[in-house]
């Protein structure tokens, strides 16, 4: 078999990056995106600019797949925003604002991704949840919300892509040092890790080891899930 | 372009054929494909629409949903036959 088609959301810094640059070394064919430029490169590697949230964007991505490639074999929707507020003091627009990142995005890329996938009866669908939502996290309402409906997104395209043979899971990662957590004071992060039964702060690794799980071929019996790091 | 796409859609059912949309007997303009003796099972028109949306952007270049909430709810669906879907693409690619 051919090298693996891998696409991936929010591949210019973070966690996207990171496993991103992972599957290039394993020799995947690798496709990213996001709102600006990467300043990475790879020999796999071919970087879209586009807004998770934008349909004609994001058709673009997926209509250069099918012509260059034929197929897709995994999709890691990653890119996500968060808004770390009180509620009373958040405006309506950042709420649209990550309603749309996380849960269009998310809907768009596992839509798109599907119809590609179904061609060959195989695809491996990973969406990005976090511990924030079971520990009903406060503070961050908006986000919270949104991560909720992508794993109900899960659970729902997870049943109605079975007969395609495509699993749909989600990993949910506790705080990562990206910059997606820079601006939370270090007593909130303490304190979250602090929830944890596993108390210390997540590494890119741990993320990749539960990617890895999910998208192995031995995984076909393994679809609808949410696996939270840490013990949570 | 209603023709064109006519052809296009019978073209792309042809190609999925007998595995993926379980087709009894072979096609034209005037075979029923969905709803009240249609060929096709609801996930059989969902193959369908797609690689039919697909082909129409391979050989039209142009990007078109076919399955939106309008043609859903349409009391007269517009993917009862070959030819009503045909002509609902070709309005589709029309207005947008
Ligand atoms: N870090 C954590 O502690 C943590 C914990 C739990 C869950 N997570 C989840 O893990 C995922 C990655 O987080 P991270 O920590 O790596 O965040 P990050 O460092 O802020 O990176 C986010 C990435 O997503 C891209 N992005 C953001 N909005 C986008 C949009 N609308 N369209 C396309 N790309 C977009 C960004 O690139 P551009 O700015 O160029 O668009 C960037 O590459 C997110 O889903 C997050 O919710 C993170």
């Amino acid at each position: 078999m051919s090298s693996p088609v891998t696409l991936i959301t929010g591949t210019r810094k973070g966690i996207g990056r990171h496993v991103a640059e992972h599957f290039c070394k394993k020799g995947h064919t690798v496709i990213g995106c996001s709102r600006g430029e990467s300043d990475w490169e790879d020999e796999n590697y071919r970087h879209f600019i586009a807004d998770v949230s934008d349909e004609v964007a994001v058709k673009k991505i997926f209509s250069a797949i099918r012509k260059e490639h034929g197929r897709l074999d995994i999709l890691l929707n990653n890119a996500g925003i968060a808004s770390m507020n009180h509620s009373l003091l958040t405006p309506v627009k950042t709420v649209q604002r990550v309603m749309e990142t996380n849960v269009v995005g998310t809907f768009l890329f596992c839509r798109e991704a599907a119809k590609l996938m179904k061609k060959n009866k195989f695809g491996r669908i990973v969406n990005f949840s976090t511990v924030a939502v079971p520990l009903k996290l406060e503070g961050e309402a908006a986000y919270v919300a949104s991560k909720a409906a992508v794993e109900g997104l899960t659970n729902v395209l997870a049943r109605e892509f079975a007969e395609l043979g495509i699993t749909v899971n989600a990993v949910g990662p506790v705080p990562i040092s990206t910059d997606l957590i820079r601006a939370v004071p270090k007593d909130k992060i303490d304190a979250l890790v602090g929830r944890q039964p596993i108390k210390r702060l997540g590494e890119m690794d741990d993320v990749i080891n539960v990617v890895e799980f999910f998208v192995s071929r031995s995984s076909d019996f393994v679809t609808g899930q949410c696996l939270y790091l840490g013990g949570v | 372009m209603q023709d064109k796409i006519l052809e296009l859609i019978i073209r792309t059912a042809r190609e999925l054929g007998e595995d993926e949309l379980s087709l009894g007997g072979d096609l034209d303009a005037d075979t029923r494909l969905f709803g009240a003796d249609g060929v096709l099972d609801s996930m059989g028109l969902v193959t369908l629409i797609v690689a039919v949306e697909q082909a129409i952007e391979d050989e039209l270049d142009e990007s078109v949903a076919l399955a939106d909430e309008k043609a859903l709810s349409q009391a007269r669906s517009p993917y009862r036959t070959v030819s009503t879907m045909a002509e609902y693409a070709a309005d589709q690619l029309q207005g947008g």
